[in-house]
């Protein structure tokens, strides 16, 4: 007991000093980047790891949510700051209509209709360019110099993601999400209404993304469908960060989050400039190859299976000592 | 009034008349049997009293409102506990929070869900078992596991889908005990089974279907010395 609040508050001296430590702009856009991964990958693990509704299709918030803060600025000259509550809500009237179709279909269905979903809100933004300005993309200027700022705002949306993501899976609704997930039939028989369930699960889910994306529109100042909309950057990257870090934990995506950015990272700049430039194209060959690793050893994830890790680093110290 | 009455249920898939034309009562208090050979429609009436399909003609009433469209969770809240033959427990789930889950069906706050939850595993056997995985629970248990979850939604009506297949005697004692201690609690019940002792030691009445067509109603004894109830199950020469 006493060893986890000694771990929880060195956590949160790191955790609130580390850009006044850190002064570095480039490890500072790391973090804040990772730090947001934290609330995609939760919200997605939300969905899909605990309720067992595996989406394919979380770009569909994220850029709802950038585009919402967006279009603040270019059609109503307001700051793309209030697009954060409501880059959350406008997702969540969206994730209403993507539940009232894809919730018709259970599993890998249920994941290739969001995939589908996802293509079709990016193909929507391309080509609305009315409201959108299409492949143009929505260019603002940021409201701060510093990333101080921006830290500390993703930083508080990680902590009260994950926070209320807790609560949930402590309550009536975390027990019924998981009993979906176990068995959509005998849940039903349980006296859940699955389909209600189901939805507010996605729901809470795409309030989060969404103001992830929000935030992702205030902190780069340039979005456009191509990268807010990304299958690839986006939905897939939700996917490895939960299982990575661990499917249905509370704080495996936030765990694989950090890595997947630090992975992503590494391949980008070609490991810091020391390997030779084509190695940065090979990084979704090692996300690839990460993933299969971790399937195979690492079923639930790095927290999820934490204690099988421990073991294997005793074991391995102890030959070697 | 009879807590649940079959009215000329029919169900058909495509063109196999699985269920055809049954009527029968289940009323306030009682153990009622449901028997036939195999593939006569057994689990097919359960399904459909609980709506996983829709019926194709006749009608159920439960306490005087007609289930026919409802939705499954709707017919539990309105008192309808079901147990599954293919047993389902939650694998990934604690007994527990298996049993814990269910409660919620008529209670928010979680320490309520939980102590009652407690009290059903106890009366059930299973509270030496409620840090296990639900996956980790031989059959027995699983049975019995499936019957507490059912047991938290508080039933009026409880039907059991051949929860004393695959258990051994001491077990099958055990069932049979637990199954008239659930009756004691004034919960109805109805069963499916195919394993005699139990039929005769525990039914107050029992219906006999066979393709799904009634063969045979009444008091164990009688149900039991019926022609056409022999002849299904022994064929004509024993008959």
């Amino acid at each position: 007991m006493q060893k986890k609040t000694i771990f929880w508050g060195v956590l949160a001296v790191v955790a609130l000093a580390f850009p006044l430590v850190i002064r570095s702009p480039y490890y500072q856009h790391l973090v804040i980047i990772s730090l947001m991964w934290v609330i995609i990958g939760s919200s997605w693990n939300l969905l899909a790891g605990y309720t067992g509704q595996v989406s394919f299709g979380h770009a569909i918030f994220f850029g709802v949510g950038a585009y919402t803060a967006g279009l603040f600025p270019i059609h109503l000259g307001l700051s793309a700051w209030w697009g954060m509550l409501t880059g959350g809500i406008v997702s969540m009237l969206v994730a209403l209509f993507v539940g009232w179709v894809c919730f018709r279909l259970r599993g890998p269905y249920f994941a290739l209709a969001t995939l589908a979903g996802g293509e079709i809100v990016r193909l929507i933004a391309t080509n609305w360019e009315s409201l959108t300005e299409g492949m143009v993309g929505i260019l603002i200027i940021q409201t701060f110099k510093s990333k101080l700022p921006y830290y500390y705002i993703v930083l508080v949306l990680a902590v009260a993601c994950i926070l209320v993501i807790e609560r949930i899976m402590k309550s009536k609704w975390g027990y019924y999400f998981v009993s979906i997930r176990e068995d959509q039939d005998a849940a039903e028989s349980m006296g859940i209404n699955t389909t209600l369930y189901k939805n507010i699960s996605l729901l809470v889910s795409a309030f989060f993304t969404g103001m992830a994306g929000a935030f992702y529109m205030n902190y780069m100042a340039f979005i456009d469908p191509e990268v807010v909309f990304s299958l690839h950057f986006i939905s897939i990257m939700a996917i490895l960060v939960g299982i990575v870090g661990g499917v249905a934990t509370i704080w495996g995506p936030a765990v694989g989050a950090f890595i997947m950015v630090g992975l992503q990272e590494t391949f980008r700049s070609s490991f810091f400039g020391l390997a030779p430039k084509w190695i940065s194209q090979a990084h979704a060959l090692a996300f690839g190859l990460l993933v299969i690793f971790v399937i195979m050893y690492l079923p639930n994830g790095i927290v999820g299976d934490w204690a099988t890790i421990k073991r294997l680093v005793f074991r391995t110290r102890r030959t070697a000592g | 009034m009879a807590l649940l009455e079959i009215k000329n249920l029919t169900k058909s898939f495509r063109g196999l008349t699985a269920v055809n034309n049954v009527s029968f009562e289940v009323h306030e208090g009682e153990i009622v049997s449901l028997i036939g050979p195999n593939g006569a429609g057994k689990t097919t009436i359960f399904n459909c009293i609980n709506q996983f399909f829709p019926i194709s003609g006749g009608d159920i009433i439960f306490r005087g409102k007609s289930l026919k469209g409802m939705k499954t969770h709707k017919i539990c809240r309105l008192g309808i506990g079901r147990t599954f033959q293919v047993v389902k427990p939650l694998k990934r789930m604690t007994v527990l929070d298996n049993v814990t889950a269910s409660s919620f069906c008529r209670i928010n706050s979680i320490q309520d869900a939980r102590r009652k939850a407690l009290e059903i595993l106890e009366f059930c056997h299973l509270l030496d078992e409620k840090d296990k995985l639900a996956r980790s629970l031989p059959i027995g248990g699983r049975k019995r596991l499936e019957i507490a979850r059912a047991l938290a939604t508080d039933p009026k009506l409880l039907l059991l889908d051949e929860t004393a297949a695959g258990l051994n005697p001491s077990e099958l004692d055990e069932a049979i005990d637990l199954i008239r201690r659930i009756r004691e609690t004034g919960i109805s019940i109805l069963v499916v089974e195919h394993i005699m002792k139990v039929v005769m030691t525990i039914s107050d009445r029992i219906h006999a279907i066979n393709f799904g067509q009634t063969i045979a109603e009444g008091a164990p004894e009688e149900v039991a010395n019926n022609k056409a109830v022999i002849e299904a199950y022994l064929g004509e020469k024993h008959a």
